[in-house]
């Protein structure tokens, strides 16, 4: 779409976009070409120059096998995270859709979890799930020893998963329900008069509708899971036990700013990078496919 | 609904119930938690009926943790990038829309290609970035050889330098630098009919008489859902301030609640913990009560 009236001046155009222009060359492009240089150099932590390494850094993270654990941790953590939040979204719109009595009330409550910061659910959800307070400290007098995050990696990663579903839970809600709404009640009407039951106008007629939202909300919860999960673990797990939960934005902040091992991370951040584009485009390829737009 | 379903209507109440509780529930546990005492946070298991020392617990984080400056600078940011980009992105669209002139399809790829890329994953050349933010600039004098033309012919040397760790421009500028806004504007603004830009023109309207004049009081909708998406987005924000602001005079709130989780040894003082996260979720809390049928239009507008 184009309009037909515009200003002519184009140099007072091109003012007007000068202000973000100049923004994200200094903030954005120019970092991110940074990351690219850094990557390929060895970079001396306090300045002192660089001396070009060609792919070295890139071969001594591969080669390393807490960058593998590392890239597996952030892979089970996006897949089990994605579903999860999806899952119970996708139920708890589609159930709302119903509209019956009191469907109001939760449509307003649900959204809340989205407005807080990770940071402080993840404090919220360390209290919850300690193994000494809380709650399940009585699962673990009648169990003992059954849950302990501090110590079981697979504990501390069930933990941060809990967290961030809780969360993104409510985000995909709203697009859910926005878009169970957009589908006209006389679809729904029509094949209920054909006797079909709710079950089946489900997979047949709404499910079908929703697949564009599905898959908008599969690019962003992976997305999401790869960079809004820093908070989370930072606050719940510090990548601990024994690096279960050290996830790949959590391991480029710790070698960078820990380790001072500027090149490593940039090497990271460049194979972060690469892999959300990558699975942007892999979900763009063979999801959209089965994607039924209207 | 169109059918009786008695049975399942039964179950839809049960499963949205249970998810209700399950929504709810941190948030009454963190209240509960913060009016506890050190002994009850700590009984198992929990005692669900509020303690008597929600106030005691609130002024003891508050303090642990000097919350007053922190939410000060939390409001200062998330207001700061929430004007930013209201603004920023208005300007940027408005000429991607308006104008034709060269580079213009350019222009907009470069802003969208922005949004691909998270602040989180480049985190480390950005820091150098705001560490010295004129260091881009420097860097093209020096490759292009100006620097030493410069001091060839005038004998000042070139060392551009500004750094902007532990300042309030350091922590908002490199969040408005993404392209967010962008896209909602130029939505909206090509949905505003011609006839309008062409009878404000033969009014004698320039263009930026037409934009503020006519385009920015009618997109008040679209700023108000902006404004809040990124006030709410920003005053979230952990991993940026968490390393820029070195000394404590510009940390955030959220990052505080760092020094707030319990040490190790000792029995772990919960209910202060849970005192200061209720104080730092409370904020964008509000704000998404308050201002909830935007945020719900605006979420599903930018990002759909």
């Amino acid at each position: 779409m184009e309009k037909r009236v515009t200003f002519g001046k184009w140099t007072i155009g091109i003012l007007f976009a000068v202000p973000q222009l100049l923004l994200i060359f200094t903030f954005f492009y120019w970092p991110a070409g940074q990351a690219v240089y850094w990557s390929l150099t060895l970079q001396q932590p306090w300045g002192g120059g660089n001396i070009w390494v060609g792919l070295d850094n890139f071969r001594s993270i591969l080669s390393n096998a807490d960058y593998w654990n590392s890239i597996t941790a952030s892979l089970v953590f996006a897949g089990l995270s994605t579903g999860l939040a999806m899952s119970i979204a996708l139920v708890l719109a589609a159930l709302t859709d119903r509209q019956l009595a009191g469907s109001r009330l939760y449509r307003v409550v649900l959204i809340w979890p989205y407005g807080i910061a990770a940071p402080a659910l993840a404090l919220a959800f360390r209290f919850i799930l300690a193994p000494e307070a809380g709650f399940m400290a009585v699962v673990n007098r009648v169990w003992p020893g059954f849950w302990d995050p501090g110590l079981d990696g697979a504990d501390a990663m069930a933990s941060i998963i809990i967290a961030f579903s809780w969360k993104y839970v409510g985000y995909n809600f709203i697009f859910f329900l926005a878009a169970f709404q957009a589908i006209p009640r006389s679809l729904i009407e029509a094949a209920a008069m054909d006797g079909s039951g709710v079950i089946r106008r489900f997979w047949d007629i709404q499910f079908p509708l929703i697949t564009p939202t599905i898959f908008f909300l599969l690019v962003i919860n992976i997305t999401e899971s790869f960079q809004d999960s820093f908070g989370i673990v930072d606050i719940m797990t510090a990548g601990g036990p024994a690096n279960a939960t050290n996830l790949m934005v959590y391991k480029i902040y710790s070698d960078g700013f820990k380790g001072l091992d500027y090149s490593g991370a940039a090497a990271q951040s460049i194979i972060l990078m690469l892999l959300i584009i990558v699975l942007t485009i892999f979900q763009f390829r063979f999801i959209e496919r089965r994607v039924h737009y209207r | 609904m169109v059918e009786r379903t008695p049975f399942l209507n039964v179950f839809t109440h049960l499963i949205l119930f249970i998810g209700f509780v399950f929504c709810i529930a941190p948030f009454v546990v963190v209240a509960i938690a913060a009016s506890h005492n050190l002994r009850d946070v700590n009984d198992v298991p929990m005692s669900l009926l509020p303690g008597s020392d929600f106030w005691v617990n609130i002024k003891t984080a508050w303090t642990t943790a000097d919350l007053g400056p922190k939410l000060l600078n939390s409001f200062i940011m998330a207001a700061g990038v929430a004007a930013g980009k209201v603004i920023i992105s208005a300007l940027t669209a408005f000429s991607i829309v308006y104008f034709r002139y060269p580079g213009r399809t350019f222009i907009f790829w470069l802003i969208f290609v922005t949004l691909m890329l998270p602040l989180e994953v480049r985190i480390v050349p950005t820091y150098a970035v705001v560490a010295n933010v004129l260091s881009p600039y420097q860097a093209i004098l020096d490759v292009t050889g100006l620097s030493w033309l410069i001091e060839k012919v005038s004998g000042v040397q070139v060392s551009l330098s500004l750094g902007l760790l532990n300042s309030y421009t350091g922590l908002i500028m490199p969040l408005i630098a993404t392209a967010t806004g962008t896209f909602l504007y130029r939505q909206f603004f090509l949905t505003v009919p011609d006839e309008l830009t062409e009878a404000a023109r033969m009014d004698g309207a320039g263009a930026l008489r037409f934009f503020i004049d006519i385009l920015l009081p009618l997109s008040r909708n679209n700023m108000a859902a902006l404004g809040t998406i990124m006030f709410l987005w920003a005053w979230n924000q952990y991993l940026w301030p968490l390393l820029i602001t070195t000394d404590q005079s510009h940390a955030t709130a959220v990052t505080e609640l760092k020094q707030l989780i319990p040490n190790v040894g000792g029995i772990p003082e919960w209910n202060i913990a849970m005192a200061g996260t209720l104080i730092v979720m409370l904020p964008p809390l509000i704000v998404v009560v308050l201002m909830q049928r935007w945020f719900v239009r605006g979420l599903i507008a930018t990002e759909k």
